[in-house]
């Protein structure tokens, strides 16, 4: 069988994600016109790691959301010749290039790269944003009202902590439990919480507006409610929202392991600016304490937050990689990076092919850095304000 | 202090109670339970052969008792023989016994593993044992370096020491276990051949070189990374502290200052995230065991868990979940002790 050779392979690839480059290069260049404007995300240009986490953050998500035409492959296609083919190989019948060679299963491993990031940049950061809603609704009122709540709460948020990640997701992502009503029911209380915490936010926020209230209420209504049939009940009346049941169980599980860890840093957050003066201003004028908390208290923890959350993607991330890792809620033909490394490494396949566990490693790998470089660099810039 | 130590150790068995609990209901659920069933009789068995296998070993006894029996505080009856009217054990293979009995977690019986046909204490202690090794290992090699990466990174915050530390830090909290193993792997067996890609001989012939680099350095190097960053971080913050200046200014040397003042002061933060760390090397254990092949708790709890075997998982749970909040305690109380300003009440 005919390879291209290292060059080749680089030349190759870098033609196929001629789409990313562009989206890349549109992004940068509209960076540097509106730097000014752009506050907080203009002045992460300001440093090379801040450079190089946005950069390699925008390089995934554009190629996420160019899967379609960057990949010259579906994930799932079987070339039989192809079988662990080197990188750079060529198919003889239509002289196409398998750039990161072949899997055990014959498929093309730069097409599930691609199709993988795809997964993991939905599944993470929607996982995240669920995750950070149930932390702050109720890392809030543990800080804010002390005493009682904030014991059982905390020794709630402990009590998963205290969890084993890997025994958790053993529990509850193993096949038979979708015969359960546990993941639905799971799902139907945490998906509950976001449309709870944007009612409470528009109720408390807009009381003495009624004509902006009802319409802001109306829309969470309509937008949660449609969310939330979708993912829970997997009826949405137009069909766009569907989510496979076994995805549902991931995604489930991973708000899950994630959210205490939310809920002690909003907690903390909390507890601090419960002593400055603004609250004590707010309590006296008498205010309600939920619009002290999610209107006076929550903006003024959004630096720490958003550095968290960048984190926090990059450690779901991790987790997700984990789950496919241990064969657990993936389906087995699935291209997300946690399966294809288990598939690739494996003692005999590591040593013979290494490229299909080391192809998803480093996608994996450099993703979770870019994050990282990303909040550090938010955490530089925050704290020079 | 002593009450703090005896509230706190309150809120741990209380933790551990809860967490039994919850496993235990997860281990029981009916999908897991017929998967048992099905791994302990015939391949072709009815599902009225299963249900009697469940039935006959006690699995549909009332909940709270089964649990109760689990933790000691129910008594422990045997299984009757239907053909004879004998009593006789649950398990032929754990030696257990025929009387009925207080035999539960309390009374320090954990059970009878189904997966590995052996009592589950016997099975668990050898694999403590095993990974007690790796993780003593895993200390030795990442808490000196991260101490030493993090110092040299925070004593003169901004040079360039500091900022290539301080990226290579980054990458190494960006590198999960399953990456570096593979990356590891890929490096040092498949393409030099210098290292073996399996730790498997590693409990039969003995602990060497070859064998047992490859999960050390897969395990310590997510760990590095992190507490690199906090003494980094911690060492920075000495060092713009009056007495620091005073020091400069009495004209010690730089490395005095660094040896003398600011590295004790500057390891206390350190030492909370290195006890910190335990409940992530749980889970890195879990992976590189898998991944090396190595059999120690964290192989013995992936075997458990995908066997669902009853009471290796709950034993496992229970142990894993005393390591996290023994750890958390430590972390505590030598944070009061190494701090004084910090006061504990």
């Amino acid at each position: 069988m005919e390879s291209v050779g290292i060059l080749g392979v680089a030349i190759g690839i870098a033609g196929r994600l001629w789409p990313v480059w562009l989206a890349l290069a549109l992004v940068v260049l509209m960076v540097f016109k509106f730097k000014r404007r752009l506050g907080l995300f203009g002045r992460l240009f300001d440093d090379r790691a801040g450079i190089a986490g946005v950069l390699i953050c925008g390089f995934w998500l554009f190629t996420a959301i160019f899967a379609d035409v960057v990949a010259p492959l579906d994930p799932r296609v079987q070339v039989a010749v192809m079988k662990n083919a080197v990188p750079g190989a060529t198919e003889p019948e239509s002289g196409m290039l398998f750039l990161l060679g072949g899997d055990l299963l014959a498929r093309d491993v730069f097409s599930r790269v691609v199709y993988g990031a795809r997964i993991v940049l939905t599944i993470a950061p929607a996982a995240t944003l669920i995750a950070f809603l149930v932390g702050i609704s109720l890392g809030l009122p543990a800080g804010y009202f002390g005493q009682r709540t904030d014991q059982v709460l905390s020794f709630l948020a402990n009590l998963v902590l205290a969890f084993p990640v890997i025994l958790l997701f053993y529990l509850l992502v193993t096949p038979g439990i979708m015969d359960t009503p546990i993941p639905y029911a799971m799902a139907g209380v945490m998906l509950l919480v976001p449309i709870i915490f944007f009612l409470v936010l528009f109720y408390t926020g807009y009381e003495a507006r009624p004509e902006r209230l009802y319409l802001y209420l109306g829309l969470t209504l309509v937008i949660g409610g449609w969310i939330y049939a979708g993912l829970v009940f997997d009826s949405d009346p137009l069909g766009i929202i569907a989510i496979e049941p076994n995805e549902l169980n991931i995604f489930i599980a991973v708000v899950f392991a994630s959210s205490p860890g939310v809920f002690r840093i909003v907690r903390g957050l909390c507890l601090e600016i419960k002593t400055r003066d603004y609250i004590a201003a707010a309590q006296t004028r008498g205010e309600s304490p939920w619009y002290i908390m999610l209107w006076e208290m929550l903006p003024n923890a959004r630096g720490p937050l958003i550095v968290d959350a960048c984190l926090r993607i990059g450690y779901t991330t991790i987790l997700l990689g984990t789950l496919g890792f241990f064969g657990l809620g993936m389906g087995p033909e699935s291209p997300d990076w946690g399966t294809a490394i288990k598939d690739g490494s494996n003692v005999a396949q590591l040593r013979l092919y290494f490229w299909q566990g080391l192809a998803p490693a480093i996608a994996l790998m450099s993703l979770v850095l870019g994050l990282n470089l990303l909040a550090d660099s938010l955490r530089e810039q925050s704290l020079r304000d | 202090m002593l009450t703090f130590i005896l509230r706190r150790l309150g809120v741990m068995l209380l933790t551990m109670l809860c967490l039994s609990l919850v496993v235990f209901a997860f281990v029981n659920l009916e999908p897991n339970l017929r998967k048992l069933a099905i791994f302990q009789t015939e391949m072709r068995a009815s599902d009225q052969d299963l249900e009697n296998w469940l039935q006959r070993n006690g699995y549909r006894d009332d909940f709270t008792i089964r649990f109760g029996r689990w933790i000691g505080v129910w008594p422990k009856e045997p299984v009757i023989d239907p053909s004879t009217g004998q009593p006789v054990p649950r398990f032929r293979y754990c030696d257990e016994s025929t009387e009925t009995s207080f035999s539960g977690v309390l009374q320090g019986d954990f059970g009878c593993s189904t997966a590995f046909r052996t009592p589950v204490a016997d099975r668990l202690s050898e694999a403590l044992a095993a990974t007690g090794i790796l993780m003593f290992w895993v200390m030795v090699v990442m808490v000196p370096v991260s101490l030493l990466i993090g110092v040299l990174a925070g004593m003169r915050e901004g040079s360039r020491l500091d900022r290539t530390l301080s990226v290579a830090s980054i990458v190494s909290t960006a590198t999960p276990e399953y990456v570096s193993a593979v990356i590891f792997t890929a490096i040092f067996a498949s393409w030099l051949g210098w290292l073996n890609g399996s730790a498997a001989t590693a409990l039969t012939k003995g602990i060497s070189f070859n064998n047992f680099t490859l999960p050390v350095m897969t395990m310590a190097i997510y760990g590095i990374g992190y507490i690199a960053r906090m003494t980094r971080a911690s060492m920075a913050e000495v060092m713009t502290a009056q007495y620091i200046r005073t020091a400069r200014l009495k004209g010690l040397s730089f490395g005095a200052i660094v040896v003398k003042h600011a590295l004790r002061n500057a390891l206390i933060a350190p030492f909370t995230v290195i006890m910190l760390q335990f409940p992530w090397l749980l889970t890195g254990v879990v992976v590189v065991e898998s991944i090396f092949n190595y059999k120690g708790f964290g192989w013995l709890l992936v075997q458990a868990a995908s066997n669902n075997d009853i009471d290796l998982v709950l034993a496992c749970g229970l142990v894993s979940v005393a390591v996290v909040l023994l750890t958390q305690l430590i972390s505590d109380v030598g944070y009061a002790l190494l701090n004084p300003r910090i006061r504990v009440s």
